[in-house]
């Protein structure tokens, strides 16, 4: 029954038109725009399950798609459609932002309607930026994106938000109109703007090289990898809790989706060649962003840079695949690597945005994010220390999780290439405990360091209710993954035979 | 040895009589109109520029058509710069009244120099001669110096005009120094004489032909405002009356670039070599001294002057590309940035109260507390303005960028969007002062407006978004235009 319905469009505009009539709702009526605002978060993840229960998981084929000549004079054309790689990002997109919409209502007073506002319209960008098949159009929802987050930081966020909103904007920015600077050049040579075009383009080596560092600067900044990872924890210390959800949880793996969408497929043979840079910045962030997020007095910092180091992982599976494949150890390896790069994505989306939460709960009562303000947690708030805790392991990497399953996926990965890539990167499960435990530990357990702790209250049943969505999520993509890989793997086997050929 | 009077054709001139003969009434009518039924001068005004534009459509032609021995064209590229230019005069016309209505010079004059200085933009347009690019010039800078001088008990405006005047006029000597070269080599005005006659005697004069289009590069320059002849913009923008600012700011940028293509291009596509190189330099330096400067100004409409140096830059990459995609897409630029600055200067101009000028950035501090609606509007000018899509901006900047990798100049496309980042900076603050800080205290009082002024001030601002994503229609005038 869905065959007909431009389903993709819905899950965009929805939410946009969503957020504009939230916005004439108006700050008067602040209860009805946070009403409006539930039910078209709702309403666009309700349209979102399709995307999954109608997925066709036999085919590398993009599904649902639209194709819509937009502007002639340069071929652009609205262009959209998902695969394996796409579909499960917009998910955790629906997803997340009702998570997000929940957590604001009663904690967003001023401003409320712009605010859901601003989070509804970028859910729209977002979700066209994982859905878009032409470049420009992807470029289009890839830079608008920015405009509601500068918002929603400057706007919403602490003390120096001025300074992390505008380095949050410069810095991704600047990466992006090098790339857009590279999809003109392609469509030179292509006269087409259609990401499929790109994908077939014969390109010489120098050509290649250059096109790939100006979608590396693009997307490593937004992933964020070291050395361009600064951005983050300003914005993220300074961002409202719903502004850091959505930047870790679903911003982050725009960078890391274009990699799979663009970098990977489009010049090969420069990625085989620069595959030592992004590994080591990669293994970089692994385990030098690792000790750096030991020191971090700051909550928020701290799983800032504990997602910086986790994104590592999702790098280190998309390009280990070079080794991997000239190894000779076949496709078994490489796919391994790429799906667990994927698994550590949607993972790490929902526990990031969990911890952040948590922060966020804590903060709403005590209003400090420093670790040493806290202390005892669990003897005034019981439940919401066991979430705590729950997430804590998660980002740990504890098995049953998900924070395991991509980790493990990516390291079994690395071994097949080398023995000491595997090593360093397993050294995250050592770090990763110290980091996330350590914090636990001073943070929840011990005795009631002051009275303000004395004073806490447990949880109530909003905070109850999205901790408990996505505790379930991640424990469910923990026992059992399989779903998730199922529907990215024809996907993963086409990019793998793509990248296989060089485009010399 | 007498050519024989021919009649000329006079249908293509008809917009052009239309509003010489307006303009005369408006002048007439409104010596014998009291103060307070001033209001009609302004519906006469707006009422010729509706009768131009209509002139305008009726007079279309389908191919090209020359008059006046060759010295006036109407082509497509006409139409749609006067259809534009009329449009935004009108646009400035009804923003710039309360303003007038506030500073106390609300005079019919207001309107009858502005409508002179559009006839003048008229002219230029549909020059094909130098003579007529030149007196179409002059008329516009005449009419312009007297709007600026306007307000006569202002002494930064008279500064401004004074200062205008002098530059104004040195430009034209420049340029007409630059022409009176090329008649000295070809004997001709004409375009289309000169251009034939260039590409003929090019291999006979190449240094006096080069130091010729040094000339006409210069004084176009200064018109343009392209570093580093850009001296007079920041001081006329900031001194100037806003609503005088505020037409500065567009409609003429429209004529300049119709003057760009009428001489560089219709005239001297033979030397297009050597103009594009010293395009080159100019496009640079002046993305680069406006985008940089912008970040250190205070004041809003000086900010705004050396942002639209930038902006000429733009233009000019587009132009010294050098094919009709380029021209193109520069001219969609032009349009697209006339109404970007419309709305930015428009709503500095709603904020102007009694007694109070608002001018300065900090000015707009917490604007999206006293009135989050202007705010938007004033916001999505700025991303325009900054290039960010979904806005007219994006797809503006992606065409010319698009020209200039088209003539494999990729690294002059690369120092483009580095210094577009520069520029994004100062944009940026803008919105931050408006939704970021707090509200000065003079701000607290509620913007009064005229209903009509908010409406066409959102519509216009809402159309940089609307034709930020359906781009396709003006782009499609813009690329017939050159085909």
């Amino acid at each position: 029954m869905y065959a007909d319905w431009p389903l993709l469009s819905l899950v965009i505009w929805t939410p946009i038109l969503g957020g504009i009539l939230v916005l004439f709702a108006g700050d008067k009526e602040p209860a009805g725009a946070r009403k409006i605002a539930l039910v078209v978060s709702i309403v666009t993840f309700l349209l979102t399950l399709p995307l999954y229960t109608q997925f066709n998981t036999e085919t590398h084929l993009m599904q649902f798609v639209e194709r819509q000549p937009w502007i002639d004079a340069f071929d652009i054309e609205y262009y959209l459609g998902i695969d394996g790689i796409s579909m499960p990002l917009i998910l955790l997109t629906s997803f997340t932002t009702v998570v997000v919409i929940i957590s604001a209502w009663e904690v967003i007073q001023y401003r409320a309607s712009q605010y859901l506002a601003a989070f509804l319209i970028m859910e729209g960008f977002m979700i066209g930026t994982f859905s878009a098949l032409d470049s420009i159009l992807f470029y289009i929802f890839f830079e608008a994106m920015l405009i509601p987050m500068f918002l929603i930081i400057g706007v919403w966020g602490g003390a120096n938000r001025i300074y992390a909103t505008l380095k949050f904007f410069l810095y991704t920015f600047i990466g992006s109109v090098l790339m857009l600077v590279a999809l003109i050049y392609m469509y030179t040579q292509a006269n087409s703007f259609a990401i499929f075009d790109f994908h077939h383009l014969k390109l010489s080596l120098n050509e290649q090289m250059l096109i790939f560092l100006a979608m590396l600067v693009a997307f490593a900044v937004k992933v964020p990898m070291w050395p361009v990872h600064t951005w983050l924890p300003d914005a993220h210390v300074e961002a409202p809790t719903g502004g850091s959800v959505i930047l870790a949880a679903i911003m982050l793996k725009i960078g890391g989706y274009g990699f799979l969408r663009f970098s990977l497929p489009i010049t090969p043979d420069a990625s085989a060649e620069l595959d030592w840079l992004i590994i080591t910045m990669s293994l970089t962030a692994v385990v030098y962003i690792g000790f750096v997020a030991l020191v971090q007095r700051d909550m928020k910092k701290l799983i800032a840079y504990s997602s910086i180091a986790h994104m590592g992982f999702v790098t280190l599976g998309f390009f280990i695949v070079f080794r991997i494949v000239n190894s000779g150890l076949g496709d078994q390896g490489a796919a391994l690597a790429l799906e667990g790069g994927m698994v550590q994505m949607v993972s790490h989306g929902f526990i990031s945005g969990a911890l952040f939460l948590c922060v966020g709960v804590m903060y709403d009562r005590m209003h400090s994010r420093q670790i040493a303000d806290y202390g005892g947690v669990v003897n005034t708030m019981p439940v919401f220390a066991a979430f705590m805790v729950f997430f804590a392991m998660a980002n740990a990497g504890l098995p049953g999780t998900s924070g395991f399953v991509g980790e493990f996926m990516v390291i079994l990965a690395s071994f097949k290439a080398s023995f000491w890539i595997a090593f360093l990167a397993a050294l995250t499960l050592i770090l990763g405990a110290a980091y996330t435990l350590w914090m636990v530990k001073r943070v929840v357990f011990g005795d009631i360091a002051n009275d303000n702790v004395a004073a806490l209250k447990d949880i109530n049943k909003r905070e109850f209710l999205f901790l408990a969505m996505l505790a379930l999520a991640v424990l469910a993509l923990g026992l059992w993954p399989d779903p998730l890989v199922e529907v990215m793997h024809p996907t993963i086997e086409n990019l793998l035979n793509h990248i296989a050929n060089s485009k010399l | 040895m007498t050519a024989p009077f021919i009649q000329p054709d006079l249908m293509p001139a008809l917009p052009e009589m239309v509003m010489l003969a307006m303009t005369c009434l408006v002048l007439v009518v409104d010596l014998f109109l009291p103060q307070h039924k001033r209001g009609f001068t302004l519906l006469l005004s707006v009422a010729t520029l509706v009768g131009a534009i209509a002139a305008v459509i009726l007079v279309t032609p389908v191919t090209p058509v020359s008059s006046f021995g060759g010295s006036f064209v109407l082509d497509q590229l006409a139409v749609v710069l006067k259809i534009a230019t009329c449009a935004v005069t009108i646009v400035v016309f009804v923003y710039s009244r309360d303003y007038l209505i506030d500073n106390d010079i609300y005079q019919g004059e207001y309107y009858v120099l502005g409508l002179f200085a559009t006839l003048g933009m008229m002219v230029m347009i549909s020059a094909h001669s130098f003579l007529l690019v030149y007196l179409g010039l002059e008329l516009l800078s005449l009419s312009l110096y007297a709007m600026i001088a306007f307000n006569r008990n202002s002494l930064p405006a008279s500064e401004s005009a004074m200062k205008y005047f002098v530059l104004g006029a040195m430009a034209s000597g420049l340029l007409l120094y630059g022409i009176s070269i090329f008649y000295g080599i070809t004997g001709t005005l004409d375009i289309n004489q000169v251009s034939a006659a260039v590409s003929s005697q090019f291999a006979q004069h190449p240094v006096a032909l080069g130091f010729a289009l040094t000339f006409i590069v210069v004084g176009l320059s200064f018109k343009l405002g392209a570093v580093p002849f850009h001296m007079w913009l920041p001081d006329i923008y900031q001194g100037s009356p806003t609503s005088v600012t505020l037409f500065i700011g567009t409609a003429p940028k429209i004529a300049g670039f119709a003057m760009a293509i009428r001489l560089l291009v219709d005239g001297l596509g033979e030397l297009q070599v050597d103009w594009s190189q010293m395009l080159t330099v100019l496009a640079i330096a002046s993305m680069a001294i406006g985008n940089i400067i912008a970040i250190a100004q205070t004041n809003f409409k000086r900010m705004l002057a050396y942002s639209t140096i930038s902006h000429v830059g733009f233009i000019l990459l587009g132009i010294l590309s050098a094919t009709a995609n380029g021209y193109a897409s520069a001219m969609f630029y032009t349009l697209t940035y006339a109404i970007t600055a419309a709305v930015a200067f428009g709503v500095l101009l709603v904020l102007n109260r009694k007694g109070f000028e608002a001018e300065n950035i900090s000015d707009l501090s917490g604007l999206n507390d006293s009135n989050p609606w202007y705010a938007a509007l004033l916001a999505i000018a700025m991303f325009s303005m900054a290039g960010m899509p979904p806005t007219v901006g994006f797809y503006a900047k992606l065409s010319v960028l698009q020209a200039v990798v088209q003539v494999e100049m990729i690294w002059l496309a690369v120092i483009a969007v580095l210094f577009s980042v520069i520029g994004l900076f100062y944009y940026l603050r803008v919105i931050k002062v408006m939704y970021f800080d707090q509200p000065l205290a003079q701000q607290t009082t509620t913007i009064k407006e005229a209903l009509d002024v908010k409406l066409l001030l959102s519509a216009n601002s809402l159309s940089l978004i609307l034709l930020g994503m359906f781009p396709s229609t003006l782009m499609t005038y813009c690329i017939l235009s050159f085909s």
